[in-house]
């Protein structure tokens, strides 16, 4: 029974694309159709993260076909908590949209795509094999490039093409991965996986192929050096498009990333994370060096994306149970963060009428209350206590400064004295200083819907418990760790009793 | 007939590569679509080349007996085949609406998104 809670995201997200999909031509009932499909997913997600947690990981094989053999869904604590995070940010987004998207948006197929885009999320999470990963990678992929070009402006069109061309790129390494993978061991179940590659005699083509993996998560998840598709791209579609890409999809990458690099390739830490830890050092520095030359928020606040990859990435390059903990929490309070504060200088280019930081000004006199919403998210990611970044960036330099690996450590703790940098930048251009002569000066909070500010007052919320309330986090992410790191417990859930 | 295909392999993902390596889209895109093939060779290359019989069951038996056709990679073969003929389409349309809006296939001039010359703060 416990295995429908694995199947629900999955089934409500696709219910969903289908229904908006029919009622295209009724514009109101698209509209709720989408909204209850959110928040159903989101009551599905809550309930598989309770099943998981209570009763530990769950499997399903599809039509009774047994592991190896049959279509896995495998969901651990790492995997409810993913998908959980993931129907927030979802469910935020589209309730901001309500008010963003026009009728020309609406036609574009903006609702049956986002549930697409949720479906693949949620299903790169739930799965328990490398193929199906692939498929759920390009269900995400297909339909992030349609909500992409919504809007169909010349930026859009230029940022989409960057974006198009490196992502079909990385695709075909990880395909050219499976395959090698395949060729290798026979297998492409995770569980089965993680018991054949220790076996396999050729570890120069197994490396290799991890390799592979690592370059074409790597691009997905945005990493030096393959993050330039990222920068060209996500600030020029719709602002809830761009905060759910921004909260969503390079996590995909990492999380694919921490699978492949805890539950199947740890023959040779040495080698793999040494790599990995090179990238998310070199990732930190890139990005948020890369941010202080920008004066246009969202691409601020892109370049920033980057450098936060770095961090998670450094902790599962580190691979110690605290640094994978350091993670698991990063990634929780990054995507709420980063989601919050793309949706924030979406509000803020409403009031003044522009994401160009030399264009605007005066918000903090016209809209005090948005200043302080900005705060919550800006400082969290910069890393100050009490707010969720400065538990999520302790944890992580205090595992590197256990494992000795001190300029990682002082890598970390630079690029967060950068990001506090372009954040005391969009501070004082966008909110501090009075608004440029010439334009009309901006609006106050009012002029903004409901539907905009009722996200980000939730987010910004969820990030201040996290932060005073980090606790029972820290628990979680502990219980992911501890479970990323024996994949012995992962392989004997899915394949049973079997050799 | 492993190696003739593994050397086939090589030379689509050289083509490939190269192809690729244009400023032109459209190079670009045909880049993909022999990088594609390539790929899709390589993983019905690994699950290894037999000359059995297909993987179906006699209507008077309960198993087949013998040896028979690895049926996984054809099945891999083939979602990866509808899945790269869908990104490929969506990448010739986009390809078609550069040209209509940006009046340009070539990457280089593409500088929409990331104005070149601007002010640094």
């Amino acid at each position: 029974m416990s295995g429908w809670y694995a199947a629900a995201p999955l089934i409500v997200a696709m219910t969903t694309a289908a229904a908006t999909t029919l009622a295209h031509a009724m514009p109101r009932t698209q509209r709720a159709l989408s909204l209850a499909g959110a928040f159903a997913l989101l009551a599905a997600s809550i309930a598989l993260m309770d099943a998981v947690w209570r009763g530990g990981m769950i499997v399903v094989q599809s039509s009774n076909w047994d592991a190896p053999f049959g279509i896995t869904l495998a969901v651990d604590t790492f995997g409810a908590v993913m998908t959980l995070i993931a129907a927030i940010t979802g469910a935020a987004c589209l309730i901001f949209a309500i008010p963003e998207i026009e009728e020309r948006h609406r036609r574009a197929w903006f609702h049956p795509l986002s549930h697409v885009l949720l479906l693949g999320v949620c299903g790169a999470f739930i799965t328990g094999d490398l193929f199906n990963l692939y498929v759920w990678f390009e269900v995400m992929l297909i339909a992030s490039f349609g909500l992409m070009t919504i809007g169909g402006t010349k930026a859009q069109t230029d940022g989409a093409v960057k974006y198009v061309a490196l992502n079909l790129v990385a695709t075909l390494l990880f395909l050219l991965a499976v395959g090698l993978i395949y060729g290798m061991t026979g297998t492409l179940n995770y569980a089965d996986l993680s018991r054949t590659i220790p076996n396999v005699g050729n570890t120069g083509v197994l490396t290799a192929s991890a390799m592979l993996l690592m370059a074409a998560f790597g691009m997905k998840a945005a990493v030096f050096p393959l993050f330039f598709w990222l920068p060209a791209a996500y600030h020029t579609p719709l602002v809830s498009v761009s905060a759910v890409f921004a909260g969503l999809l390079t996590k995909v990458g990492v999380y694919a990333l921490m699978r492949a690099f805890t539950l199947l390739f740890t023959h040779d830490v040495g080698w793999t994370h040494e790599i990995l830890l090179w990238v998310s050092g070199l990732t930190m520095i890139t990005g948020v060096l890369g941010a202080a030359a920008q004066s246009e928020m969202r691409r601020i606040l892109s370049w920033h994306i980057i450098s936060q990859i770095g961090y998670m990435v450094m902790g599962l390059a580190l691979y110690t149970p605290l640094a994978i903990v350091g993670s698991v929490f990063y990634l929780v309070h990054h995507i709420i963060v980063k989601a919050n504060l793309f949706l924030i200088a979406g509000v803020a280019a409403r009031l003044t009428g522009s994401m160009e930081l030399k264009k605007i000004g005066g918000l903090y006199q016209s809209a005090p209350l948005l200043g302080v919403l900005f705060f919550i998210p800006a400082f969290s990611l910069a890393g100050f206590p009490p707010l969720s970044g400065f538990w999520a960036k302790l944890i992580l330099v205090r595992a590197a400064l256990e494992g000795r690996e001190w300029w990682i450590a002082a890598a970390a703790l630079v690029t967060g004295l950068l990001t506090i940098y372009s954040m005391t930048k969009i501070w004082g251009e966008a909110f501090w200083k009075p608004h440029p002569e010439g334009g009309e000066a901006a609006a106050p909070l009012a002029a903004a819907p409901a539907a905009m500010l009722a996200p980000i007052v939730t987010l910004a919320a969820m990030t201040i418990v996290i932060g005073l309330f980090a606790q029972p986090f820290w628990i979680v992410a502990e219980r992911a760790a501890a479970e990323m790191l024996d994949p012995t417990v992962y392989a004997a859930a899915v394949l049973g009793g079997l050799p | 007939m492993e190696v003739p295909l593994a050397l086939l392999i090589g030379l689509l993902t050289g083509v490939a590569t190269w192809l690729m390596l244009s400023r032109n889209l459209i190079r670009l895109l045909l880049g993909f679509a022999v990088l594609g093939n390539a790929v899709n060779l390589l993983i019905f290359t690994a699950g290894r080349l037999t000359r059995d019989v297909p993987p179906l069951v006699p209507l008077d038996a309960e198993a087949i007996e013998g040896a028979f056709a690895n049926p996984l990679p054809q099945a891999l073969v083939l979602t990866a085949i509808v899945i790269g003929f869908g990104l490929l389409a969506f990448a010739l349309v986009l390809a078609w609406q550069a040209y209509v809006r940006l009046g340009t296939i070539r990457t280089d001039e593409m500088r929409e998104a990331e104005p070149p010359g601007e002010v640094k703060p």
